[in-house]
Parts: structure tokens; sequence; C-alpha cells
């Protein structure tokens, strides 16, 4: 029950990123230094904020903070800057794109009072896709902040995010996944044999996506030319991507290199894509390189983005920000240049991070919940290192939930097993369980073809192979 | 006798072809109960890699037998539990071993070789005197003075750059055991980085991943890691604006005998 004794109090209005904010919880009263402070105290408990000084010390300051945020206007964020805007490209790309008419039907309200908005009725498919572009991540990131992962769940699934290269991406009722087929030496008959499984499978809609080992030119060119002459060879409609730095992909579509997606590791501060090696300038250049091919056929979305929790503060890039809000800031970057594909790694940068499979689970759904609402098709490579407190059970409780919160697309990786990154993540099996379990389909041309090459049958189910499959007398 | 439950994949002769889970079969389209048991077996061996403890005494007698003047230091993290949680503290010096690199003589070397445990001691024990002794024919060739060689325990990759400002080298290359995974308990990265000093950034590195038996070769890594250090020295960068195109010199798969074209 919220009184007047409980009502945040702001103070020195007008000093950008200083004003303290106080609340009253009984006979103590909380305060918060600033934004940011007032964000990170919000967060549910994670290592990395602990790891940067900047958590919770006790489980009441966290939830003080949440009621205190809960009451802060939403249109805070539009004149209060977590990264100052002088030192930061992504605050400026954040508040200059803000598109103050797309946020008029929430501008009235607080961050608690967006949270019942976005659980209510009024909260459409259509009124959220409308809304995107009045949204500042950092909104996104303070109402996840007091959602509970039910609340991730339902108002995420009604968001509707659609691409297109080859495929259609996002559709309702549909799952796609990433075919993931690594090798630790890069043998192209290795990474082949991978790619095989994983269609028979059914897998591979979202994209063939392979994670070299070699950084080598000629190395990723016979890469992306093995994976590219599979597709064209058997005509699958989907798309492929070598997951090499930016600059590398440019150097490769400049040799005539066959790339149908650009990849790039982005993050939520100038200063952490620096760590990347990578500006908004640079990231323009790589969409602009691979539209001017034109090798999609049903859309021109040539991105792939991939984040994570963390990712700043390990680049010593975080300007004492959380980073559930800084991954939010990522999304930010990545929606600018329209990608087929974005993903959070989210249990890939380790415990220190994200200590175990609670954090992990509930990392993964806020990120799924924030990236959707920032109008980005939000993928979730559902994965632990070896070092994390955390199995498979936690993957499959993660997998399932973001799959019934309408996640768009999956990893596939043969047997959950990375043998190239040495991590787990999902594999073809879990996306063929999780179908099933939910009745999710694959991108529809991709499940046309999958049917026509006798794969699957019309419930989507794989079939028994004989000798005579097209793809195994290929690979023969 | 019942029908069988489990589909077995008509292309199993394919799995040869690689380490990865493939042709697995399948329990309706769930996973068979042999394969759930065995994954849950390498994911126990991979927890268990984590966490063996580093034998820095052993290596140190080994470099000195080999005459690499090795020096033992520590990073800030004092046991595994705090390096797991505390990844900034990895990466600083303690300061007795601060106090043992500085007491060094300085010869502004050209190469800093770290040794560093990072998340699999496993993989140190395996790959690093291998790796070593097949890089100093390279260093030897190319007459590159070599900083005394640093064993690190409970490091992480930046702790490299402390290394190597304190020892004034040119550059440094950290052997460091990379996260175990299921398949690969064992795997040793390296990382290259020229003018080495706290705050240099990931993007300003070369790295060489997966070098174990069944990933990257030691003969192909150390001749990966040589051309690497020759083009840094000579363009006078590391990093994304480096790329490795030292394939170009490969015959058959196989390292050259020389870094020159």
């Amino acid at each position: 029950m919220i009184g007047p004794a409980m009502m945040p109090v702001r103070g020195d209005v007008g000093l950008v990123g200083r004003a303290p904010y106080r609340i009253a919880l009984g006979a103590r009263t909380w305060t918060f230094a600033d934004l940011k402070d007032l964000m990170a105290k919000a967060t549910p408990p994670r290592s990395g904020d602990r790891l940067a000084g900047i958590a919770a010390q006790s489980a009441e300051e966290n939830v003080a903070a949440k009621m205190c945020l809960a009451d802060l206007p939403l249109k805070t964020f539009l004149t209060e800057a977590l990264v100052p805007y002088e030192q930061d490209e992504v605050t400026r790309l954040i508040l200059d794109r803000h598109d103050a008419a797309a946020f008029a039907p929430v501008s009235h309200l607080t961050v608690g009072g967006f949270r019942d908005y976005l659980l209510s009725d009024q909260a459409t498919t259509d009124a959220l896709a409308a809304l995107a572009p009045g949204l500042t991540p950092e909104m996104a990131a303070a109402v996840s902040k007091i959602m509970r992962n039910q609340d991730l769940i339902l108002a995420a699934r009604k968001c509707r995010v659609v691409t297109r290269f080859r495929n259609t991406i996002g559709l309702p009722g549909t799952l796609a996944v990433r075919l993931q087929p690594n090798h630790p030496a890069d043998d192209p008959a290795g990474v082949a044999a991978s790619i095989l499984d994983g269609l028979l499978y059914g897998c591979g809609d979202a994209v063939i996506g392979l994670n070299p080992v070699s950084d080598s030119l000629s190395t990723l060119a016979d890469l992306a030319r093995l994976i590219d002459g599979v597709i064209q060879r058997f005509a699958i409609p989907t798309q492929a991507c070598i997951l090499t730095h930016v600059t590398t992909s440019i150097e490769l579509m400049s040799r005539g290199v066959p790339l149908d997606l650009v990849f790039q590791s982005v993050a939520g501060t100038q200063a952490a894509n620096q760590g990347f090696g990578v500006n908004l300038a640079l990231l323009r250049e790589g969409m602009e390189a691979a539209q001017a091919l034109k090798r999609g056929t049903v859309g021109d979305n040539v991105l792939y983005f991939e984040t994570g929790q963390g990712s700043a503060l390990s680049a010593g890039a975080h300007h004492g920000v959380d980073q559930q809000t800084l991954e939010a800031r990522a999304y930010a970057v990545a929606r600018e240049f329209r990608p087929l594909l974005v993903n959070t790694v989210v249990g890939f940068i380790g415990p220190e991070y994200l200590y175990d499979g609670k954090q992990i689970i509930r990392a993964g759904l806020e990120d799924h919940f924030c990236g959707k609402l920032l109008g980005l098709p939000l993928g979730c490579d559902v994965c632990y290192t070896n070092h994390a407190e955390a199995d498979q059970d936690d993957m499959d409780t993660l997998l399932t939930l973001l799959a019934t919160a309408g996640v768009s697309y999956v990893m596939g990786v043969p047997g959950a097993d990375d043998i190239m990154l040495n991590y787990q993540s999902t594999s073809f099996h879990d996306a063929l369980y999780v179908r099933r379990l939910l009745g999710l389909k694959r991108a529809p041309e991709f499940e046309a073809w999958l049917t026509a090459m006798g794969i699957t049958g019309a419930d989507g189910r794989p079939l028994p192979q004989p000798p005579s499959q097209p793809l195994l007398r290929g690979w023969r | 006798m019942g029908k069988p439950t489990v589909t077995p994949d008509a292309w199993a002769h394919l799995a040869a072809a690689t380490p990865a889970r493939i042709a697995l079969g399948r329990a309706g389209d769930s996973l068979p109960t042999a394969e759930v048991l065995r994954f849950a077996l390498a994911h126990a061996r991979a927890r268990d890699a984590v966490h063996t403890p580093f034998d820095a005494t052993g290596l140190v007698e080994q470099l000195t037998v080999l005459d690499l003047a090795p020096v033992a230091v520590h990073s800030a993290a004092p046991d595994r539990a705090t390096y797991l949680n505390r990844p900034d503290l990895g990466r600083l010096l303690d300061p007795a071993g601060r106090q043992a690199l500085t007491a060094l003589p300085t010869t502004r070397p050209d190469l800093a070789i770290v040794i560093a445990d990072g998340l699999s001691a496993t993989a140190v024990h395996r790959q690093a005197l291998p790796l070593l002794a097949a890089f100093l024919p390279w260093v030897r060739r190319e007459g590159w003075r070599l900083a005394p060689v640093v064993v690190a325990s409970q490091a992480r990759v930046a702790l490299g750059d402390a290394v190597g400002q304190a020892l004034g080298a040119h550059a440094v290359a950290v052997l460091i055991g990379e996260r175990p995974g299921l398949s690969a308990p064992d795997s040793l990265g390296v990382y290259l980085t020229l003018n080495p000093a706290p705050g240099r950034l990931d993007a300003e590195r070369n790295c060489l991943s997966n070098i174990r038996d069944g990933g990257l070769s030691h003969d192909l890594a150390a001749f990966k890691l040589a051309w690497l250090l020759r083009e840094a020295r000579r363009r006078q960068v590391t990093g994304v604006a480096l790329k490795d195109e030292s394939d170009r010199l490969l015959a058959d798969g196989r390292a050259p005998m020389l870094l020159a074209d």
C-alpha cells in the first residue's frame, strides 16, 4: 500500500544525473544518489553488479529501490542520461532518435504505471509495435526491474517483430533455430557433417551460422563458400553467416566472397563497443556493404548481432550503470540497423556476471522482454559455461519459458555441446522438444522446404530417413 | 519383445568427420538415455577440471631445465573461489609478484611469455611446454630477445599487460587455459598484445585458440604466433587491425620453415 510516507522525493531538479532519490519505509529512509544508482539497486540480484560494486547491499534496499523506481515518471529518462550525452554516441543515438509522438500514449505514466499498462488489455500487439520507437532502452530496463518473471513472459509474448532475408522470422506461433555447426579446427568436412545433422533434425531457419576458430581471410572465405554452397545446392530458404568481426566481413565481401549476413557483437556504451573494435559508423558501413550485394530474396535485413549482460563491465566501460540496463542499451545500437537476428548469449560470459541458473534464467527473460519491447527480433542463446553453477535442467527451464514468451529463435548445437566455444547451449533435440510441447512451427518457407524434402512430416516432426534422401546422397 | 523405442539416424557414418555430438538418434523427439548420461559425465569432468589445482612449481622446474629463467607470480585473487567471482583481481599482480618482476634487470625484451592457468590448469599442464618447444626455434631464427618466462597462478589474460609492462617488453604472449568444454577440458589459448600496459582493450589483442590434440596443433600454433609477432612488429599493431593471413604460407596445411613469402 503506497501512502504519503512512501512517496519518493526528488531533489536538485535539473542537475542531470545528480538528483538524489529517497523513499521512507517505516522508520528508515533509503537514499539513492542518482538515477543510475537507483536503477542498479532496483535490479534483481546478480554477481556482475556486485562485482561492479553497485548492487543493493540488502534485500530491503533492493525492494526500496524498486518502489522508488516504480513512482518515477517514465519521461525522466528523456532528460536524465545514465551515460553522459557528450561522452557517448550510444546515448546520443538513443536520445536523438527518440520518437516523441510514438511515446505520447504512455508519456504521463510512471514506471510502475507502465508495468500495469503493459499487462493491461490496452497494450495490444499493434499498440506495442507503435510504441517501440517511443521507448528508450532505459525505460524498458526500468520497468523490467519491477516485473516478475511471469510479467516478462506475458508482456513479451504480446510483442511481434517480423524480419526477412530468404525467409520470414518472427510470425506468431513460430520459433526459428540457428544451426551452429562449429568445429575446433574449422574442418570443412566436420562443419558439413554438423550442418547435415542439423538440417535433418529440422533446424537452420534462423541462419546457418558458424563461429570460426580462425581469423584468416582465406579460411573464412572457404567456410563461407562451403555454407553458401549447401544453401544453393539444395535451394534451402535460409541464410548463412560467418561470425567474425565486421571489418573482416567487409574485407571478405570486397573480395567477392558470398556473405548473406554480417555479424557483430555489440554493447551498450561507446567505450564497450570500442573494446569490440566497432562504432556506429562502422556498423553502418557493414550493413550497406551487405545490402549492396542484394542476396536476400524476401527482405533486406542483413545484420546479425549478439549481446550479453556484463560485456561493458568486462571491457571496463560500464560508467557505473548496472549490466541489465547496459544490455538494453545494446538493443538501441542493434535496432538502428534493422537486423534480421539479435540474440543475447545469456550464460556465456560466466559466473562473475551471472552466477547460477537462477540468475541466468532471470537475465534471459529480461533480455528477451526488453529487446522485443524495443522492436527487435530477439532470440536467445540459452547457455552456460562449465565454471557457472548451472546445468541442463536450468537450460530446459529457460528454453521452455522463452519459447512460451515467443522468443524469435534459439540455438541448435549438436548435442548441446559446442566443441569450439566450449560451452553448452540448446540442441537440435531441444528444439524438437519445445516445438512438440508448444506446437511451434518453423519459418514458413523453411518448413515447406523440409516437407518437400521429406525431412519432416505434415506435423513438423522428423521422419526416419532412407538412404535415398537427397541430402544424404549429396554428402557421400 | 516390444518395438524399438529409439530411432537411429541414417547418417551415423558421418560422425567420424567431427567430434561434435551428431547422429545421436532419438527416443520420440528426445535424446536417448545413453546420450543423456554420456553428456552428464562429460559435464561432471569439465566441472572438475575448473577446480584442478595448478602445478606452478612443477612448471617452473621444467622451464628451468629449458634455461628459460622462469619467474612464478600470483594474481591478486588468492584462491579459486575469489578468482571465479572477481576477474578484476585476476588481472592484477599481487605485491610480491610485482616486486619480483620489477627487481629483474631491464633489458627491453622483444617478447615476454606468460604461462597462466586461466580456467583450466589441465590445459596448461598438457599444452604449454609442447607449444613453447615448438615456438622457441622461431624465436632463435628471428633473433627475438625473450624476457624470463613468467608462470602466473589464478591469472586472467589481461594479467599479461601488467607483466609485460613490468618487464618493459615490446610484446606479450599469454598462454592460458581456456574455459573447459565437454569435449575439450584441455584447450590452450594464446593472446598476443603489442606494447602491453594495463588498460589495453581486447580488440588490441590477437588470439589463437583451441590449441590441443584434435584442435590447432602445437607446430601450427607456434608458426602462427611467430607470424603474428613478426607482422605486429612490422606494422606496429595487434588486434582487429592485424588479420591473420599466415595460412598463405602453409604447405599442405603444414607450417613452413621460414616466415618470409
